[in-house]
């Protein structure tokens, strides 16, 4: 008995020893972790493209601040929260984490925002949409980057409403985001004079969505709303077409990709309005960016693949600005800046984390239209970030109405 | 329109003609399984690695080389049963006589290495195969539109299910193969190719998944991902019928894809539980399954 107790002490003590923050990377290096969906549903929608974006934002950077290398960790969180926090702990503990990215899922996005508020490590939410990030979960250290539910559903919801889609019924992904992003898209149709007719809830990754589908068309509504993401959004799509649900509505995709819109073809997503934070066609810069980074991937990036360039190289001018990795100072100098570069222009982050900059309503080319590989949108509309976000709703303790 | 507890009767005609299309894919898919558990005792966690090369195979062949949908129909299902077979001969041949996890373990591993190699390659959002053009439309069923190849695949599914069953159970080449599973030394005894006899088997079953495959392909985006979530089901069907029984597999598809139809109106977030649950529930009640042995 007392030889398993000494064993057990001792056992302690080791995991404790493992637990002390190495002194030497923390003083030697920056570290930047990326925590994403690397083999899953989203792992087109950023994946080993924000990897690459990542790398060329260091690279263009010089590979090093205050004279410190910039290292990079990436793992996959594989959509489980669990694993998304406990890697994100480790990293904080144990590999002197100075900034952490997030990746797609906002489930998991909201257990990392999280660890990193009780670590204080600056945390930027690059391909989660829940806009509670940055309202009833939000922490001093998180920023909200891209894009948000609110801002989707300002874009989308208010353009077809005022098209004429009055009556609404949703296809919804069953979690933190689906929930949200209709929630979201609600408020806004009601608020424009139109009607919420319904909604089913479908569980992440469905096989077959022609059930829902057909539910939705029973609804009798005007406009099918898909509060889904990825391949899920994808499948909705297809399947509405094949059922003849777009004859008798028209589907609003309340987020959607580059890269899901490349995958369906025109010939199936022509027509479609939705909301994005960024595209790769849009200014001399934004090309500029997408001719790199074809170069090495191959594709062209989606607002999430340039927008995580664009956080690395803010977070890396903040350091420097205040000539310190010291999440408070960095975070203060972040909330006073402004970011201009080919992902925002004018942009800033708001005290409850949001980072506000413009956003567009966009519309899908029918395949007539498009005359290049990738030539995918033509933009219906420019919303200015305050437009976009909305007012600061007070939810967030850190910014009072 | 009238309404049985409180669901109308346009919207039950409906979910069970959907259920039923999706109950062609479990029925074709879990007799795969059944057919190779029940000759060869093995658990072929690599079925939905199969079901989506199948798609594969149809979705390259037609943008590199232009082979159509009716072609692919046949190839894909040929090329990838001629996998399976070499997978039996240079693999799973050395795991016979051990205990049945070594089988599943190696399948396992040979899904994850098919699926991640496909990811690796072609990403994860996948790409769509065109709805061949004879297939192309609807009808109008009055309660719902049906898609012409949505039909098509309930018409598909029964044939091949109905022909394998036959072969299997009414043939000659059945017999022989239902007696190699009883007593193989014997039969070999008897002049029979054994081994061939068993690799004929694997590559017939994984052809069949393979032609799930390829049926599916028009219906969801071809993606590397699209066996995994599709298998776990597959499996909870094949426990549900009876490990190894050959009806019971093509019932109890059909029938839990009905059932699972019904779910999406009822109480939408529970369906995709649903199965599991009767599994469990099957399993309590009767450990063999519906259709199973004692």
């Amino acid at each position: 008995m007392r030889a398993a107790t000494l064993v057990m002490a001792a056992g302690v003590m080791l995991v404790a020893l493992a637990l002390v923050p190495s002194a030497r990377a923390a003083n030697e290096q920056v570290v930047i972790g990326d925590l994403d969906d690397m083999s899953g549903v989203y792992a087109d929608v950023l994946g080993a493209g924000g990897v690459e974006s990542i790398n060329m934002a260091i690279a263009d950077f010089g590979g090093t601040v205050l004279g410190r290398k910039i290292v990079t960790m990436v793992a996959d969180h594989q959509n489980k929260p669990d694993i998304g926090a406990s890697k994100a702990r480790e990293w904080a503990d144990q590999d002197g984490l100075n900034m952490l990215l997030g990746g797609s899922n906002t489930g998991v996005n909201l257990a990392m925002a999280k660890v990193a508020g009780a670590k204080k490590v600056p945390f930027f939410s690059i391909g989660a949409g829940g806009a509670s990030l940055t309202n009833e979960d939000c922490t001093a250290y998180t920023v909200h980057y891209v894009y948000d539910t609110t801002a989707l559903a300002n874009g989308t919801a208010t353009a077809i409403v005022n098209a004429g889609g009055k009556t609404w019924f949703y296809l919804t992904a069953d979690y933190a985001f689906g929930t949200q992003l209709q929630g979201a898209a609600s408020k806004v149709v009601e608020a424009h004079g139109g009607k919420n007719v319904g909604a089913v809830r479908v569980p992440l990754g469905a096989a077959d969505f022609s059930s829902f589908l057909l539910q939705a068309q029973g609804s009798g509504a005007q406009v099918l709303g898909l509060a889904n993401a990825g391949t899920d959004f994808s499948n909705s799509l297809k399947a509405a077409n094949e059922f003849g649900v777009t004859k008798t509505m028209k589907p609003a995709a309340l987020l959607a990709f580059l890269t899901d819109i490349h995958s369906l073809g025109l010939q199936t997503a022509q027509g479609l309005y939705l909301t994005t934070g960024w595209y790769w066609d849009l200014t001399p810069e934004t090309r500029a960016f997408a001719k790199r980074y074809f170069a090495k991937t191959n594709r062209e990036p989606t607002m999430d693949q340039a927008g995580i360039y664009s956080a690395v190289s803010t977070y890396l001018k903040a350091v420097k600005a205040v000539g310190t990795t010291d999440a408070d100072k960095v975070m203060a100098q972040l909330k006073s800046m402004k970011i201009d570069d080919m992902f925002a222009k004018g942009g800033y982050i708001r005290a409850d984390g949001a980072m506000i900059h413009e956003m567009y309503v966009m519309q899908v080319k029918s395949p007539q239209e498009s005359k290049y590989p990738w030539d995918y949108y033509k933009l219906v509309r420019r919303m200015s970030g305050e437009e976009a976000f909305g007012p600061i709703t007070g939810l967030c303790p850190l910014a009072p109405k | 329109m009238s309404a049985i507890f409180g669901i109308p009767v346009a919207v039950i005609l409906g979910q069970l003609t959907l259920g039923l299309v999706n109950g062609s894919f479990y029925a074709m898919l879990s007799l795969g399984l059944a057919v190779i558990f029940g000759l060869m005792g093995v658990v072929n966690f690599a079925h939905g690695a199969f079901y989506t090369l199948g798609a594969f195979v149809a979705l390259l062949g037609l943008q590199w080389f232009g082979i159509n949908y009716w072609v692919a129909l046949l190839l894909a299902p040929l090329a990838v049963g001629l996998l399976g077979i070499v997978v039996e001969r240079l693999l799973l041949r050395h795991l016979y006589g051990l205990d049945p996890l070594y089988g599943l373990l190696l399948t396992f591993g040979l899904a994850l290495i098919v699926e991640g190699s496909l990811h690796q390659v072609f990403g994860a959002t996948g790409q769509s195969y065109p709805v061949p053009p004879a297939l192309a439309g609807g009808v109008n069923l009055d309660f719902m539109f049906l898609p012409l190849y949505r039909a098509w695949v309930i018409l598909a599914s029964v044939v091949v299910c109905f022909t394998t069953w036959f072969v299997i159970e009414r043939t000659r080449l059945g017999a022989t193969l239902r007696a190699a599973t009883e007593n193989a030394p014997l039969l070999q005894a008897f002049g029979v190719n054994v081994p061939l006899l068993v690799a004929a088997t694997y590559g017939g079953g994984v052809a069949l998944a393979a032609l799930a495959g390829v049926l599916a392909s028009p219906v969801v985006l071809v993606n590397s991902h699209m066996g995994t979530s599709l298998v776990t089901v597959v499996f909870a069907v094949v426990v549900i019928g009876g490990m190894g029984s050959i009806f019971g597999a093509i019932v109890s598809g059909l029938v839990l894809g009905v059932v699972e139809g019904f779910t999406k109106v009822i109480y939408p977030e529970a369906s995709n539980i649903v199965v599991f649950v009767i599994m469990a529930l099957v399993l309590i009640l009767r450990p063999a399954g519906l259709f199973g042995r004692e």
